[in-house]
């Protein structure tokens, strides 16, 4: 190994390129950290500051006339109550049906000795990689008369491939043995799932249930194209869409100043419902990170 | 290697599989009751609108339905390839879809390494919980964000505006060529650390033992990142890309959608807008089905392909 001198040196100038990559690696994540969460703060800021005030710029990380008139305005926006209430409707209703059959879809593909285990493990994966496309699904939901209504939302993409390889690829690691001294016992299949292997899948129950509830708290595409029309069954995400397109669109954007007697605009409010839209997302996600760091390799395991 | 080892357990399967007797079905009844059930949702709700396809081949009336519409071969797709606006939505989808996959893929690699390497616990955890944050927005609250930060007096104009690169704000949305790199940048910030998450589990599972004799070997830091780190996550690289590469003509559909406006038309409509554009808001739905159909199979030859390559080079595979 040389001599001592040199290995001295060598050891210096290893520490040097260290220090070196040290500082750098800590200014990328202080740069990556301020790109995060800037934009979420500066829109915080608008939201809390007056609606003309903001039009003349220089809004950062504070509010400079702080009111929350942009608050109370989304707030009495009817449209967005409806909507609101269509979320959490559909989010939980959505969620509960989405576990539940995606857990009992599971649990079968997951039985060693079940008949057709292969062949309808086979039906889901295929749905994966093939689909109908927009125009076949949009006629198949119209003939179905699933359009205009709330059911459209939670019905279809309840089970999922995706889903179901998650839930199943934890089941599969449970212990066979718990299984079999339970038949032994005299338990059928129902007993089996409910009693035995549904409270082992708690984790990745309340992954799925997360992966779940935030799709359907953040979609908006089957509220424009199927619901349109039918404005008591908006959501939140379509309804902050309309609000975007009005701030774009220098047209619509004039007609609601004139509206909105003072002290709001529409960046202001889009700015109030953006952060009334993501806040309950984001106090609730950090407390979940276990379960969906959990799902993410659950779901990253070959098939 | 791990192919064989997956063929052995896969003949131990089969060996076991000892013949299920009439007793045994009955206690299944339950379990076949449900697959019924759920077979007939799944036939309803995935595999009929497959029947549609059937539509790109006719000319479709919705008053005479599916099975009484004139066939008409081919001429949909010879339509629908002649028309130069759709030969531009191809380009665009694929060149979205590419840029998109490789910066973040790049960027959720780089990450994941990088946050790897701080060694202050708490410190990591905060700057991963930050991370994780822009998953859980919509698209729609991140086009938002966007419109805001961009617009002529939000802060990216401010900041080059008083770094004197600039002196008039830049009108974002209302050039072509900005359009590509602006949502290229919104899918990074939006995905960076949810990519990152199965990265760095990856990162976690590698032998400490090849760090220990990498840093007798005289490793610096960078030297083990790049021969002890990067080579222990390459297998997660190489199968997350496989299972992106058929999902390249899938990118691109929301956020386009929502940031697209008349002036970079050209630019921005990707394959999903153009079978709206014309199945829905035109009524044409031959026309739509045709480029759908053309979408499916584009992005199911990617993955056999990518499959292909994967396993003539000796990596994991995706099935």
């Amino acid at each position: 190994m040389g001599n001592t001198d040199a290995n001295t040196q060598h050891k210096k100038k290893k520490s040097a390129a260290d220090t070196a990559f040290i500082v750098f690696n800590s200014i990328f994540m202080v740069i990556f950290v301020i790109i995060t969460l800037y934009p979420v703060l500066n829109t915080l800021a608008i939201s809390l500051n007056d609606g003309i005030d903001t039009l003349r710029g220089g809004i950062y990380l504070w509010p400079r006339k702080f009111t929350f008139k942009n608050y109370t305005t989304v707030l009495g926006k009817d449209s967005l109550v409806t909507g609101a209430i269509i979320t959490v409707a559909r989010t939980i209703i959505g969620t509960l049906l989405a576990l539940v059959t995606n857990a009992i879809l599971a649990f079968i593909v997951s039985r060693k000795r079940f008949l057709f285990r292969k062949q309808l493990s086979l039906f889901w994966v295929i749905t994966m990689y093939v689909n109908g496309g927009l125009i076949p699904t949009f006629i198949l939901y119209k003939g179905l008369g699933l359009t205009n209504t709330f059911w459209v939302y939670v019905i279809p993409g309840m089970i999922s491939a995706f889903n179901m390889l998650v839930i199943r690829t934890y089941m599969n690691g449970l212990p066979e043995s718990l299984v079999e001294s339970a038949q032994l016992d005299g338990a059928g299949y129902t007993t089996i799932f409910v009693k035995i292997i549904s409270p082992l899948c708690k984790p990745v129950y309340a992954t799925v249930a997360l992966f779940v509830a935030v799709g359907q708290w953040n979609s908006w595409f089957d509220a424009m194209l199927y619901n349109r029309m039918s404005s008591e069954y908006t959501t939140l995400q379509y309804e902050l869409m309309k609000l975007l397109s009005s701030v774009t669109n220098p047209g619509a954007s004039a007609e609601a100043m004139k509206n909105a007697a003072g002290a709001v605009t529409p960046t202001s409010v889009r700015a109030a419902a953006t952060i009334v839209t993501m806040l309950p997302i984001i106090c609730i996600y950090p407390f979940l990170q276990k379960y969906f760091v959990t799902g993410l390799t659950l779901g990253g395991v070959k098939e | 290697m791990a192919g064989k080892a997956g063929k052995k357990a896969a003949n131990k399967e089969t060996e076991m599989k000892v013949k299920i007797t009439w007793k045994e079905i009955k206690q299944q009844k339950v379990l076949l009751l449900w697959s019924l059930v759920i077979v007939i949702y799944g036939f309803i709700f995935y595999y009929l609108p497959l029947g549609g396809w059937l539509m790109a081949f006719q000319n479709y009336k919705p008053a005479k339905g599916l099975l009484h519409s004139e066939f008409v071969g081919l001429d949909k797709f010879k339509r629908l390839f002649s028309d130069e606006t759709f030969i531009k939505v191809i380009r665009n989808t694929l060149a979205m879809g590419v840029i998109n996959l490789v910066v973040t893929f790049v960027m959720a690699i780089l990450f994941a390494i990088l946050l790897n390497e701080i060694m202050q616990r708490r410190t990591k955890k905060v700057i991963q919980t930050i991370s994780y944050l822009p998953h859980f927005l919509s698209w729609i609250i991140v086009t938002g964000i966007l419109h805001d930060m961009l617009s002529g007096t939000g802060v990216v104009n401010e900041i080059l505006k008083n770094l004197h690169i600039i002196d008039k704000p830049i009108d974002f949305f209302a050039h072509t060529s900005y359009f590509w790199p602006i949502v290229a940048f919104a899918n990074v910030w939006k995905e960076t650390g949810w990519n990152a998450i199965i990265y760095l589990s990856a990162i976690t599972s590698i032998d400490p033992s090849l760090y220990e004799a990498a840093s007798i070997d005289g490793a610096g830091r960078f030297a083990k990142i790049m021969h002890v780190t990067l080579p222990g996550i390459k297998p997660t690289i190489i199968i997350l890309l496989l299972m992106n590469v058929g999902n390249v003509l899938n990118a691109g559909f929301e956020i386009q959608y929502l940031l697209g406006n008349g002036l970079v038309q050209s630019v921005s409509q990707t394959i999903d807008i153009y079978v709206l554009k014309w199945g829905i808001s035109q009524g044409d739905y031959a026309i739509g089905t045709a480029a759908g159909i053309f979408k499916s199979v584009v992005s199911i030859v990617l993955i056999v392909i990518a499959n292909q390559i994967a396993k003539r080079n000796g990596e994991e595979q995706l099935y």
